[in-house]
């Protein structure tokens, strides 16, 4: 047992101290950024939601003239992007809680990031081509 | 590490409801992650042109799409109001044992109230209903 002097009390372990960095101080920036993108994800869904059930999805040209206008295309971006990442951000847990197979579990998480980013991609690419074109 | 002391298991535990919707926000999450996947295709098929919309709207138009999407509806609106409820106990509020069997309740009754003006609204909106 090391013996403990007056004043030299740490609660960093003797790996910290040998590798001598500080905190990274993101350990908490999972469970922050998976909340902030819910509170942006409440008036998101929301909006579009209510806003798409009022036209009628069946006319293409109803939809496109819709989806294609700056501020619902804005807005749709926002929607897209913040689901691919709260999506991401739950996936990832799920996956980290549930499935121990080491080598099971990097693909698992692989493949979610990497269909959560073309999703994400696509999605946006999806909006600006109705937008700009 | 195959020797490392386990936590009181699921068995030990009297069940409650509060632990069914709890395991189902996590199984609403997953399912509203495939609902996402499903908005994106449905958007590249808009962007996509005329011809490309009107097969996935009649693809989504089949009897067993209508079953999927009403889950999907279900999931993302049973997801949307418990995240509210996860929202509030982070603030340190409502994490009495009554509160929380309480608000479980106005979730459950809340998300299949919104499922059912949803899915009604939908239909209008997929010129189904009068």
């Amino acid at each position: 047992m090391p013996r403990i002097r007056a004043g030299t009390v740490s609660l960093r372990s003797p790996l910290s101290k040998v590798i001598g960095r500080g905190s990274a101080g993101e350990g908490v920036g999972h469970w922050w950024a998976q909340r902030v993108t819910s509170v942006a994800l409440l008036p998101l869904t929301a909006w579009f939601v209510i806003s798409l059930l009022g036209h009628s999805l069946q006319s293409y040209d109803a939809m496109r003239g819709w989806l294609g206008q700056p501020w619902v295309a804005v807005l749709t971006i926002l929607l897209v992007f913040t689901l691919a990442w709260h999506s991401k951000l739950g996936v990832q847990v799920v996956v980290e809680d549930y499935v121990h197979a080491k080598g099971a579990k990097t693909t698992l998480l692989l493949l979610s990031t990497f269909v959560h980013f073309g999703a994400a991609v696509a999605g946006i690419f999806a909006i600006l081509a109705l937008a700009l074109s | 590490m195959n020797q490392r002391p386990l936590s009181p298991h699921l068995g030990v535990y009297k069940f409650m409801y509060t632990m069914a919707l709890s395991i189902l926000h996590r199984i609403t999450g997953c399912a509203a992650s495939v609902g996402f996947l499903l908005f994106v295709w449905w958007l590249m098929a808009l962007a996509s042109g005329p011809a490309a919309y009107a097969s996935a709207m009649n693809a989504l138009g089949s009897p067993l799409a209508k079953l999927l999407l009403v889950g999907f509806t279900f999931s993302f609106v049973y997801h949307f109001c418990n995240g509210i409820r996860h929202l509030v106990w982070d603030t340190g509020h409502g994490l009495e044992r009554a509160q929380a069997r309480r608000s479980g309740a106005v979730v459950v009754v809340a998300a299949l109230l919104l499922t059912a003006v949803v899915v009604w609204y939908s239909c209008r909106a997929f010129g189904l209903a009068p």
